[in-house]
């Protein structure tokens, strides 16, 4: 965060709160009222309004009290934007954030009233200007905390969400892993080791007649031939769907740049990574990757595409854009959300900008370190 | 045909040896490893190399960086580049330097003896001879200025670039020698390219196909 701020703006938070202090007490009351009146319906809209503003007062003084305190103040509310109003009403009573709010504004938003009024009249009473100038910081920060304190879910409170966000992203993992091997033994036993098995009646059968007609014999060895082949053909496209040999070779910039090449639709690629990502982050990255530039080919009629890749803060960031006819579905196919998934071990997200007429742009981020310079910024067009 | 071998797999450089010193050729180095490889090529007088791409010591894509090395250093050296997987990107990296005389194949091309050793004949010959399976992602795409050929010109392009004789064009489109031949000088005009001897302007028409 940016540098804390002095006693003059502190002493506008606290003017701020203090006009802010009526519409704290008229919301409360219509939050009370609602809740009571919802065994007779009428609650339901008089809540559907107080709500909102509960919202928007406790936002404000968590941006105050982050401010104040140079640190985030997150509010962690439970996800309820669209959802049709009676179930979002359901979540605001399921999520304690919200009784938390509510016993803000009925404990803390007094002592913290007498708090403000007092850096203001402190200023404002010309003469204890001294006393102003350095009680101010110390006022307002005991004032955020106290916001903080019931505002923000504590320290414990914040781990536990960490512990279910791991938990989920965990399970999904080992599915996703298990998911993985069962189609690598499906195409193994379906592809390879079916051809193998062909191949040896191939020559069984040629070795049988090599005495009696030679030539038969010889087109049956020119046909186990092309069995291996074949089966080569399957085990190359096993092993691509397990670890690009591209990948392991040139790393996560190299081996978009590859991808990009076999596109039939020119794709611009641009790198700029100061080293490798971890393996299992840059095999992750490069199937999301690959599966964004699966479907520009696929749905997007695009006449031309481009692939970002950068790390900073920090962060892997990758931006696959096309100018397509846009209106990309997230939730239309199973591949971008097995690629969520699998970008949700790292901590990592994805984004899909995709308005209907294009540009379609998917940005993915994954935290994470950079080893050893290997690869040198970039950029070339396919 | 003097030639050196490297490839890390006892086994795949046995036969290697042995199919292509059965076909006339002389190996006067077989190597495993890629540092090896560049003290076998001084020390011999060799025609052309045959290198796998992935060898020791980090088992990544060393034989293609060899094979980029030597021939920066001996412009036009035949190399003819053997791989499990074949990439569009690795193709145009041995081909940026706008020189023919390299060869790019899956490894499972070695089974047909007789055409494999046909291409490396060609690659030490200076021509270019690269796997269909480049040639069929190249095909997909449709761009300038390989655009203004006709289709069966492309088609006579790919086998081009597949290091194919006309001859051998002809009897994979069922066609005369001479409809090869007329293809062929019409692909040249279309793409520009300078009168030169026949197998130069081959060699250049696959370049500009391949875009390097």
């Amino acid at each position: 965060m940016e540098e804390k701020p002095g006693p003059l703006r502190l002493t506008g938070f606290a003017a701020l709160q203090l006009l802010m202090f009526p519409l704290v007490l008229v919301t409360v009351v219509f939050v009370v009222l609602g809740g009571v009146l919802t065994v007779v319906t009428v609650g339901i809209p008089i809540l559907l309004a107080a709500l909102p503003s509960l919202h928007w007062i406790t936002d404000r003084h968590r941006s105050m009290a982050a401010q104040t305190l140079g640190h985030d103040v997150p509010a962690n509310r439970l996800p309820s934007t669209g959802q049709p109003l009676f179930t979002r009403l359901q979540t605001w009573a399921r999520d304690p954030m919200t009784w938390r709010e509510l016993t803000w504004a009925l404990v803390i938003v007094p002592v913290g009233f007498i708090l403000s009024l007092l850096t203001v009249l402190l200023l404002l009473v010309v003469v204890t200007g001294a006393f102003w100038w350095y009680g101010a910081p110390h006022i307002m920060r005991l004032r955020a905390m106290l916001d903080r304190a019931l505002l923000s879910r504590g320290h414990t409170g914040q781990l536990e969400q960490r512990v279910v966000d791991l938990t989920v992203s965990r399970a999904d993992t080992v599915d996703h892993s298990a998911a993985e091997l069962r189609r690598i033994e499906r195409d193994l036993h379906d592809g390879a080791q079916a051809r193998l098995v062909a191949l040896g009646m191939t020559l069984g059968m040629a070795d049988d007649l090599f005495a009696r007609d030679p030539e038969a014999a010889r087109k049956l060895v020119t046909e186990a031939r092309d069995t291996t082949g074949a089966a080569l053909g399957d085990l190359r496209s096993v092993v691509r769907g397990i670890h690009p040999p591209v990948l392991a070779d040139r790393g996560l910039a190299g081996a978009v740049q590859a991808l990009a090449l076999d596109m039939a639709v020119p794709v611009e690629v641009t790198t700029d990574l100061a080293g490798r990502p971890p393996a299992p982050v840059e095999s992750a990255v490069y199937f999301a990757i690959a599966e964004c530039l699966a479907n520009i080919g696929k749905h997007a009629a695009a006449a031309n595409g481009w692939v970002e890749l950068r790390w900073t803060d920090g962060c892997l960031h990758a931006v696959v854009g096309d100018d397509g006819r846009g209106g990309a579905d997230v939730n239309a196919g199973t591949g971008m959300r097995g690629v969520m998934r699998r970008l949700a071990a790292f901590d990592g997200t994805m984004r899909v900008s995709s308005p209907a007429g294009g540009p379609t742009l998917i940005t993915l981020e994954v935290p994470c370190a950079l080893s050893l310079p290997r690869t040198t910024p970039s950029s070339g067009t396919a | 045909m003097r030639l050196v071998v490297a490839e890390d797999n006892a086994l795949l450089r046995d036969g290697l040896i042995r199919l292509l010193e059965a076909n006339g050729a002389t190996i006067v180095a077989a190597v495993d490893n890629a540092t090896t490889l560049a003290v076998a090529l001084r020390e011999n007088e060799a025609d052309g190399a045959v290198l796998d791409v992935r060898m020791p010591p980090t088992f990544t894509d060393e034989g293609l960086r060899a094979a980029i090395d030597i021939r920066a250093e001996r412009t036009g050296f035949p190399v003819m580049v053997l791989s499990q997987y074949v990439e569009q990107l690795y193709a145009r990296e041995l081909l940026a330097s706008g020189q023919g005389a390299v060869g790019y194949l899956l490894k499972d091309r070695v089974a047909n003896v007789g055409e494999f050793v046909d291409g490396v004949r060609r690659v030490v010959a200076g021509g270019t001879v690269i796997d269909p399976e480049v040639i069929s992602t190249i095909m997909a795409k449709r761009e300038e200025p390989v655009d203004r050929l006709t289709p069966r010109e492309q088609e006579v392009l790919a086998l081009m670039a597949e290091g194919r004789s006309n001859q051998a064009i002809a009897s994979a489109l069922f066609v005369t020698e001479k409809a090869v031949a007329k293809h062929t000088n019409s692909i040249f005009a279309k793409l520009d390219l300078p009168v030169a001897d026949d197998d130069n302007r081959r060699v250049r028409a696959v370049l500009a196909w391949l875009r390097v």
